[in-house]
């Protein structure tokens, strides 16, 4: 296993954390990563203690604002806030204010008005969690905006794959289905690319991004995405991969037309064992959840050996608890040493 | 710390080498042996003097007690006045339960540090007893908390620091005062 302690000359101060909110891994140096992550390592260590409960975050309020409908990612910042002893509320749209009407700033204003000094915000709008930064002082975490980012889960995928492979670079990682409605391809390109790995994206040619279709390499997108290689043929995808990450087919963010039927998607791009041997010999399985047997992924493949699905699943609570813990103490950067 | 702080070496190797042996015989001597041991250190400084003790204990006694690291990061009581601490270090403990657990630490000052690490230990075990050892009482305590054993006391003022270099953690050993009054 890898992510070890980098060895910093003692009686330095660590270099400041200078995020006030996580709103995508676009704007995240090397250094930042790796901050979070042997972070993160950390706290798996406490999370797998028998007694998982550090009391570091004690008198910090956590909001789970849920816009959209959330079982993982929910659970894992109220689990990663109780762990560090946050007080962690949720509040789903479904029964709150929102539904008479109150806006996206009204309802955020509210929670900071109550002392949140978080708030974990997913929402169906791509930028929904940009502008409730604009309008709050309480450290916004975007839990997933639309088809645009969800930058919590490519820094779990991050971590996931670091204690797997070690050092990234060169590392080939393929992402196969929607990657055009998939907020955790977007984030983890940048996280991926930013660690020097290979990204390979691979889909239909209707569900890559604009600016990702095969020809379509213009000026206009370069700054909009990290470089990637672009492949519509998912066994050319798979070949020599260290990684490879099955996408969920996001059927509520379709407006129909994109393809022709369900089992001809599944047909051409669905993850099978028989196509995973042209990956490397010891290559991994990653889905962020939740997945669709039978449609992206097949179920033997999904629980096969080569799987770390579930792993994914217990880090993510650990690299939400990094986050939370490194939010908490953004005004706080004084550094006094004392004893 | 700025360049022109004076400093003043106050313990050197062969000074922190003696007094570990002492702490090391005094462990011993009061538990009469090494049986029902366990020593946890705190991070960083005193988990690498817990693994010295450790050895000197099994040179006297030829049983070594087990040793473990404790990091309390996360326990800590003056998060808002430290800052948060991006890297905290791994927690690795012995089995606790029933033990008499000899805490060691390089400096201590304030206490909250050792309040912190009692907290922490408690979600590891209960130990029969816990004993507090320190190669430097600097004095300034802001809790009632004094160490059992002590390497050396150093009469400090408030804002000097002082610094206690390890040979596996900053390539030499040595206690070192480094006058405050100069910095800010």
């Amino acid at each position: 296993m890898t992510a070890e302690t980098p060895t910093r000359p003692r009686n330095t101060q660590p270099a400041a954390w200078r995020h006030s909110d996580i709103l995508d891994l676009d704007d995240f140096d090397v250094d930042e990563i790796e901050t979070v992550l042997s972070l993160a390592d950390r706290m798996r260590e406490v999370l797998d203690r028998r007694i998982a409960r550090v009391p570091a975050l004690r008198g910090y309020t956590v909001v789970n604002l849920f816009y959209e409908p959330s079982t993982r990612t929910r659970a894992s910042f109220e689990l990663a806030g109780k762990v560090l002893g946050a007080d962690v509320i949720t509040i789903t749209t479904a029964t709150s204010s929102v539904v008479k009407g109150e806006s996206l700033i009204d309802t955020v204003r509210t929670m900071r008005a109550m002392r949140a000094d978080a708030i974990v915000m997913r929402h169906s709008m791509a930028g929904a969690a940009y502008l409730a930064a604009e309008h709050t002082d309480a450290a916004i975490i975007n839990a997933g905006d639309g088809s645009h980012a969800h930058p919590t889960q490519a820094l779990l995928d991050l971590y996931t794959i670091r204690k797997h492979v070690g050092d990234l670079r060169g590392k080939r990682v393929v992402m196969v289905g929607d990657i055009a409605h998939s907020r955790v391809a977007r984030s983890d390109m940048w996280g991926l690319t930013a660690l020097g790995a290979e990204v390979v994206v691979c889909g239909p040619p209707t569900l890559l991004p604009r600016g990702l279709r095969p020809g379509d390499r213009p000026a206009h997108t370069e700054s909009a995405l990290p470089p990637v290689i672009i492949e519509t043929e998912i066994d050319r995808a798979i070949e020599g991969a260290d990684i490879v990450m099955a996408l969920r087919l996001q059927s509520e963010r379709q407006q129909g037309g994109l393809l022709p039927s369900l089992h001809e998607y599944s047909q051409f791009y669905q993850v099978t064992a028989e196509r995973l041997k042209r990956a490397k010999p010891n290559h991994l399985l990653m889905h962020p959840g939740p997945k669709n047997e039978g449609v992206e992924i097949a179920a033997t493949v999904a629980s096969g050996s080569a799987s770390i699905i579930e792993e994914q699943v217990t880090n993510g609570v650990a690299v939400r608890m990094a986050l939370l813990y490194l939010l908490s103490g953004r005004t706080e950067l004084s550094g006094e040493e004392a004893r | 710390m700025s360049p022109g702080a004076a400093a003043g070496i106050v313990l050197d190797a062969d000074g922190i080498r003696r007094a570990v042996r002492r702490i090391a015989h005094e462990i011993v001597e009061s538990n009469q042996g090494a049986n029902g041991l366990a020593l946890v250190g705190i991070q960083r400084g005193g988990a690498v003097l817990a693994r010295r003790i450790a050895d000197q204990i099994e040179a006297i006694e030829g049983t070594r007690p087990p040793v473990g690291a404790l990091d309390v990061t996360l326990y800590r009581d003056d998060l808002a006045q430290r800052g948060i601490q991006p890297q905290p270090q791994p927690s690795d403990l012995p089995n606790i339960e029933g033990k008499t657990v000899v805490l060691v630490d390089d400096v201590l000052m304030t206490g909250r540090t050792v309040r912190a690490a009692l907290d922490g230990m408690n979600d590891f075990g209960r130990p029969r007893a816990v004993r507090l050892a320190v190669l430097v009482d600097r004095g300034h305590r802001e809790l009632p908390i004094r160490a059992d054993l002590v390497g050396k006391n150093i009469p400090t003022n408030a804002q000097d620091d002082v610094r206690v270099m390890l040979e596996e953690l900053d390539g030499s050993d040595g206690v070192m005062v480094v006058s405050g009054r100069v910095t800010r």
